[in-house]
């Protein structure tokens, strides 16, 4: 899973005598593909966030999430976020590095790996159901957690459960690219321990770990069947008030009031992403 | 008659959505009638709401994969009329004139009264509402979905709120019940389903009482008892409408004619051997149609039953959008 991960990529010098296509050719895919996929989508959220039911252009869907209801949700999406990313990633990262001091072909290295990347995708019903049925106020079979229905710390547990794995897939690479040579570089010069993570280990580990923490933020921003599985009678953060939205039975349904939700979101995510860019150009100062 | 069934039978196909086998009986109403026509019923999305039924027409319709018929909610019903073609069913004199649009665009099919299905074995027997609030039901009572979002849910909601002395038009009172049980922490928020009956997890369910029979939440019916209050007899009917695109007009037609049917293997009678109460159930009553056992079996209703009307339905659910998730999180 992890050998092929630094191999060369065998780029071959253009045969003379022929003219090689323009550089930017090989892009057109890849631009297409977010084109569609991204781009457009999220631009036609973005339109419908400013347009009627009925037709026409309102500011009506983006000025009603400024109500406590809604931003509520959003307070609530961004604390169970980030709980469940940041934990996800200390807990991560330090398995990741345990894992990563055991042989490279151990039986322990893939059975970690095998694992973290089933876990990393179990969520939905079968997750909240089997916390549930574990740990449940009247029918846990380990013990009764009266808290399991709290806000936030019940479901960023359940959370946690795919959020480690996922860090441990994410970040194994980086902690892999450590050198032996270089620890022993720092302690043939004198270092002690806590100078080889001070000035070698911590900042070359620094940006890939704040980048996998903003992977497991965008994977529990987005996660939907989870919460909706572990509690259904009340909404508690955006996606699942974007669902009320689109489905209610009850004359709730607006449409548009779900593209400006989601809108919500995309302004959520980029404010993050900014905050990460101005980290990671510090975090990464060494690498300039 | 003759010339509908031959006309369906060409077409050979009926789309119908949202039904779920063990909602009301469709399961074998669904059988029955593909068996008694020789037509293939593709069920689509049997778990979606009523509002996704609405979604599915407007987006495949022109195509062969739209649903031909819908089974909706009031609320969804009356905001979608210009979706729906007019009929009226053989039977048409039989369904009271409050459960029908005057032209037949939508018809109340059966309904059901909002009920508590809970274990006798656990908590004996429920005579009141405010029963609930004590400790015994730590960690017990559920609903059946988010108020916001299901039918059921907020007539659960509203179902407390009659019973703590509020009107049908302002919820407030209900949602104040669920802040008590919130607070007494006998509420459960996890969605109420079989599995979480079996589990233990959710032992007392609001739900409609033929969602709360012991055949549909597979329990043995001498401990899973239903009890509906004399003081807050809630009732909900649900409206049959013909997708006015439909791809299998004449099926569609067909299908209305078997579930408004009053003969023994009938929708009507089905949906009452379900637990349900179809709509022509007192015409049947007196003309003798009806299953008298099935009817026997329905859990007995003592108060005077209330119906939302459809201005008291909005208000509630502009009430919950603003104040739900606020007294229950």
């Amino acid at each position: 899973m992890t050998a092929a991960a630094t191999t060369e990529t065998g780029a071959r010098p253009p045969r003379a005598g022929r003219r090689s296509a323009p550089t930017w050719v090989g892009t057109v895919p890849f631009l297409a593909y977010t084109g569609v996929f991204l781009l457009l989508p999220t631009g036609i959220v973005i339109w419908n966030a400013f347009r009627r039911p009925t037709g026409g252009f309102t500011f009506s869907n983006i000025s009603a999430l400024n109500t406590s209801a809604v931003r509520t949700l959003f307070v609530g999406s961004l604390e169970l976020c980030v709980i469940s990313a940041l934990i996800g990633a200390v807990l991560g990262a330090i398995l990741a590095y345990a894992v990563a001091s055991g042989r490279q072909d151990g039986v322990v290295r893939r059975l970690y790996l095998a694992g973290s990347g089933v876990l990393a995708q179990f969520g939905g019903v079968t997750l909240a159901f089997a916390f549930l049925a574990t740990i449940g106020p009247t029918s846990g079979i380990l013990f009764h957690a009266s808290w399991f229905y709290d806000f936030p710390w019940g479901i960023a547990l359940i959370y946690i459960y795919f959020q480690i794995p996922l860090m441990v897939l994410v970040f194994l690479p980086a902690i892999d690219g450590l050198k032996v040579q270089w620890r022993e570089a720092a302690e043939n010069l004198g270092g002690s321990t806590w100078h080889y993570w001070r000035y070698i280990g911590g900042p070359l580990l620094t940006p890939a770990f704040l980048g996998a923490t903003l992977l497991l933020f965008a994977n529990a921003l987005s996660a939907y069947a989870t919460i909706v599985a572990w509690e259904d009678q009340i909404a508690y953060v955006v996606p699942q008030q974007i669902g009320v939205a689109l489905i209610s039975e009850v004359g709730l349904v607006n449409f548009n009031q779900a593209d400006a939700l989601a809108f919500g979101m995309i302004v959520m995510v980029v404010i993050v992403m900014s905050g990460y860019f101005l980290l990671q150009r510090r975090a990464a100062r060494w690498q300039r | 008659m003759s010339k509908l069934v031959a006309a369906a039978k060409k077409e050979g196909t009926l789309n119908v959505i949202a039904l779920p086998a063990d909602w009301a009986n469709y399961g074998t109403i669904i059988k029955d009638f593909a068996a008694k026509y020789g037509i293939k019923v593709n069920s689509i999305a049997p778990d979606d709401s009523s509002a996704q039924e609405v979604t599915q027409i407007q987006q495949k319709n022109g195509t062969s994969l739209a649903a031909d018929v819908l089974d909706v909610g009031g609320s969804v019903a009356t905001a979608n009329t210009s979706l729906f073609a007019p009929y009226e069913v053989a039977t048409w004199s039989s369904i009271p004139a409050g459960l029908k649009e005057s032209t037949g665009l939508y018809v109340g099919d059966y309904g059901g009264y909002m009920s508590v299905g809970y274990n006798s074995a656990k908590f004996g027997t429920i005579t009141s509402l405010s029963q609930l609030l004590g400790s015994k039901f730590k960690s017990a009572v559920a609903l059946n979905g988010n108020p916001t979002e299901a039918n059921a849910a907020l007539n659960g909601v509203m179902m407390a709120n009659l019973a703590e002395g509020g009107s049908p038009s302002s919820i407030a009172d209900g949602v104040a019940f669920f802040h008590k049980l919130k607070t007494a922490g006998n509420y459960v928020p996890v969605q109420a389903t079989p599995a979480t009956i079996k589990a233990g997890t959710t032992p007392v369910v609001f739900n409609w009482d033929y969602l709360n029979t012991a055949a549909v939440v597979g329990q043995p019916a001498s401990t899973w008892k239903i009890y509906i209050p004399d003081n807050a007899t809630l009732g909900g009917f649900y409206f049959q409408a013909i997708n006015k695109n439909a791809p299998h007009p004449a099926a569609a037609r067909l299908w209305e004619e078997f579930l408004f049917s009053q003969a023994s293997v009938g929708g009507q009678n089905l949906w009452l051997q379900g637990g349900a109460r179809p709509s022509e159930q007192a015409a049947m009553t007196s003309n003798g149609s009806i299953n008298k056992t099935a009817a026997a079996a329905l859990p007995p209703v003592m108060g005077t039953p209330i119906f939302l009307t459809q201005a008291q339905a909005t208000a509630a659910a502009t009430y919950l959008a603003a104040n739900w998730a606020k007294a229950v999180s």
